[in-house]
C-alpha cells in the first residue's frame, strides 16, 4: 500500500505528502522517495524536489497525464518492491550520507543574537556553541533562496521563536535558528532567524558543479573557528 | 553584432524558457511571465521557441542597434519607434545598423517581449539565460538591464531578413479584458476556508497591488478568512500558487516565486491563465472563476496546439 497521499498542485505538478510536521522519519521517506524517482529516470519528470514531509514533482503535461503518472510513481515507490531492491543492493550500496564540516565563528559580529539565544537557552554563551557543535544534523530540504539548507538535528534547548521584527540583511554564511529549524544564509538575504554565528564557505556558486555546498540528506557538522580564521578563510574564499 | 541600452526602461531583464531541474537545489524557473508571447516574438524572428529575448515592464527600453537586425515584440500594447517612424508589434521587423528602437509607456497590460533574430548570446546560468531578479541568478549577475549595457547577440546563418508587410492579430494572445477572469483550480486549503470566504473568492474583485512582482501579484480584496489556523510546514511552491498568507490578502504566484513554502494555497491559477496574471498591472481588478483540473489541462492543451499551429505557419511565412 502506498505511504503516501497525493495532492495535484497544477496541471503539471503534484505533491506527494508523507506526513503534516516535521519529524527525521517523515523527511527520510520524502527523500529515500525522490532518489527512487530520480534513479528511476522517468522521461518527461522535471523536477523531483523533497521538502520536509512531502516530494514536489513537476512533469511535462504533453507527455503525462495524471492517472499514469501516479501509477508509475506508486510502482516505482512501492514499499514491497523497493524493499527487494534494497535487499539485492544492499551489498553494492552502503549508507553513503556525506559528513559536511561547516567551521563557523560564533557569536561577535558574525553572530549578534547569540546572547539573546543564550538568555531563553538558560545557557552561557559557550554552552549555546558546544551545544550547536555537538549535534550531528540532516540536510531536509534547500529552499527559501538557492542553496539555503534547513537542517534537522537542532537541540531542543537552543530551539526559540523568530525574531519578532525580521532583519532587511542578514549576511551571507550567516548560521541561524528559527524555532525548532537551523540554517545557513547562502547570500545577503532579509531573514527573521537568530544568528548565532557565521561561515567563511561558500554556500551556493552557480559557476560550480555542483552549485550548492549541500544536497538534501548530507550530514552536517558544525566546528567553531575564531575571528582571526574566519577573516582568513573568508578572504579566500572557503 | 552587439546593441547598446540607452535607457533600461522600468524593469527589462533577458529571459528564456526558464530553468527547470533545480527545484530540489532552491532554485525556480524563472522564464517569460507571459510564456507564448515570448514564445511568438522568437517565432517571428525565425528562432526557436527558448531562444533569449527581453522581457519589458510597463515602461520599454531605449536600445540602439550596432548591426543590421531583425526583430519583433509582442505582448502588451507599447509604443514601438524604429529611428522615430512607428513600427507594428506582433510582426518581423527590419533594423538598420545605428538605428535607434524606442519602446513606450504600455497603453494596457505590464509586459512585452522583444525578440532579435538569432537570439541574445549570453552565456547560460545553471543551462539557462533567464533572470531571476529576486534569486540574483542569470545573465548580468541575475539583475535587469542599465544604461550603458551592451548585449551580444547570436551571429544568424539566413541572410538578413526582408519581412514582408504583415502582421499577426494579436487578440488571442493578448486579449483586452477588464476585469480579467482567470480559472482557479482548487487548492489543498481551500476547504479550510470559512463558508462565506469560499464565496467572496469567486464573487468578488481582487485588485492588483502596487507591490507586485515577478515573485508574485499581491492582490486586495475582501479579506478571506480560515475556519481555524491552517499548521503547514514548508513544502514545494509553483507559480499559479494562490497563497493565502495570515493578512487575508491572497498572492498569485509568478515564474520568479520561492520553491518553498509554509503559507496554504487557497488555489492554483490555471496554467493556461498564467499570462493574462502576468498582464494585470498595478490597480487593475481581476476575478477567479471555479475550474476543474482535468478543464485545466484540456484548456492547456488546446493552447498548446494553437501556438504550436501559429509558430508552423509563421516559419511558413518566414521561408516563403
Amino acid at each position: 500500500m502506498a505511504d503516501f497521499r497525493v495532492e495535484p498542485l497544477a496541471e503539471d505538478a503534484l505533491l506527494l505528502r508523507f506526513g503534516d510536521v516535521i519529524d527525521v522519519a517523515t523527511n527520510a521517506r520524502a527523500r529515500e522517495a525522490a532518489s527512487a524517482l530520480r534513479d528511476a529516470g522517468l522521461p518527461g519528470i522535471t523536477d523531483v524536489a523533497p521538502a520536509y514531509a512531502t516530494l514536489l514533482l513537476r512533469f511535462e503535461p504533453s507527455i503525462w497525464d495524471k492517472g499514469a503518472l501516479l501509477e508509475t510513481v506508486a510502482k516505482t515507490l512501492d514499499p514491497g518492491l523497493r524493499r527487494d531492491d534494497e535487499q539485492k543492493n544492499a551489498a553494492a550500496l552502503p549508507e553513503t550520507a556525506r559528513v559536511v564540516e561547516i567551521p563557523v565563528c560564533y557569536g561577535g559580529e558574525c553572530g549578534p543574537d547569540i546572547d539573546a539565544v543564550a538568555e531563553h537557552a538558560g545557557l552561557s554563551r559557550d554552552g549555546v556553541v558546544a551545544r550547536h557543535t555537538a549535534a550531528e544534523y540532516t540536510v531536509a530540504m534547500l529552499g527559501f533562496a538557492p542553496g539555503f539548507p534547513y537542517l534537522l538535528g537542532l537541540d531542543t534547548a537552543l530551539q526559540v521563536p523568530r525574531r519578532t521584527s525580521p532583519r532587511t540583511r542578514v549576511p551571507a554564511g550567516s548560521v541561524a535558528i528559527g524555532g525548532a529549524q537551523t540554517g545557513i544564509y547562502p547570500r545577503e538575504l532579509p531573514g527573521g532567524w537568530h544568528l548565532i554565528g557565521r561561515t567563511p564557505r561558500v554556500l551556493f556558486d552557480p559557476a560550480h558543479e555542483p552549485p550548492c555546498l549541500l544536497a538534501p540528506g548530507d550530514r552536517v557538522r558544525f566546528r567553531p573557528i575564531d575571528a582571526a580564521e574566519f577573516a582568513r578563510r573568508a578572504e579566500r574564499g572557503a | 553584432m552587439t546593441l547598446e541600452v540607452i535607457k533600461p526602461g522600468l524593469l527589462t531583464t533577458l529571459q528564456d524558457a526558464g530553468r527547470a531541474g533545480f527545484a530540489h537545489l532552491g532554485i525556480g524557473r524563472a522564464g517569460a511571465f507571459d510564456a507564448p508571447a515570448m514564445r511568438i516574438a522568437n517565432a517571428l524572428c525565425g528562432n526557436p521557441r527558448d531562444a533569449c529575448g527581453l522581457e519589458i515592464t510597463l515602461l520599454g527600453p531605449t536600445l540602439r542597434f550596432h548591426g543590421d537586425a531583425w526583430i519583433a515584440v509582442t505582448g502588451a500594447p507599447i509604443p514601438f519607434r524604429i529611428g522615430g517612424a512607428d513600427r507594428p508589434m506582433w510582426a518581423p521587423v527590419f533594423v538598420a545598423a545605428g538605428s535607434m528602437v524606442e519602446l513606450g509607456a504600455m497603453r494596457s497590460g505590464c509586459r512585452g517581449y522583444l525578440a532579435v533574430r538569432g537570439g541574445f548570446d549570453v552565456t547560460p546560468v545553471l543551462g539557462s539565460r533567464s533572470t531571476d531578479v529576486n534569486a540574483q541568478l542569470g545573465p548580468l549577475g541575475g539583475r535587469p538591464l542599465r544604461a550603458d549595457d551592451v548585449l551580444q547577440m547570436q551571429p544568424v546563418a539566413r541572410a538578413a531578413a526582408k519581412p514582408g508587410n504583415w502582421r499577426l492579430d494579436p487578440r488571442p494572445w493578448f486579449p483586452e479584458e477588464a476585469p480579467a477572469t482567470l480559472r482557479l483550480l482548487p487548492g489543498s486549503h481551500f476547504d479550510k476556508l470559512e463558508e462565506a470566504s469560499r464565496k467572496l473568492l469567486f464573487s468578488e474583485a481582487f485588485m492588483v497591488q502596487a507591490d507586485s512582482n515577478r515573485v508574485g501579484l499581491r492582490l486586495s480584496g475582501p479579506p478571506l478568512e480560515f475556519g481555524e489556523p491552517v499548521e503547514m510546514v514548508s513544502e514545494g511552491c509553483v507559480p499559479g500558487i494562490l497563497q493565502l498568507p495570515p493578512s487575508g490578502q491572497p498572492i498569485g504566484f509568478g515564474p520568479e516565486c520561492p520553491v518553498s513554502g509554509g503559507y496554504p494555497r487557497i488555489g492554483q491559477i490555471a496554467a493556461v491563465d498564467i499570462p493574462r496574471l502576468a498582464q494585470r498591472r498595478p490597480g487593475d481588478a481581476l476575478r477567479f472563476t471555479p475550474c476543474t483540473f482535468d478543464d485545466g489541462l484540456r484548456a492547456l492543451r488546446e493552447r498548446e496546439r494553437a501556438l504550436t499551429r501559429l509558430e508552423s505557419s509563421i516559419a511558413a511565412r518566414l521561408t516563403a
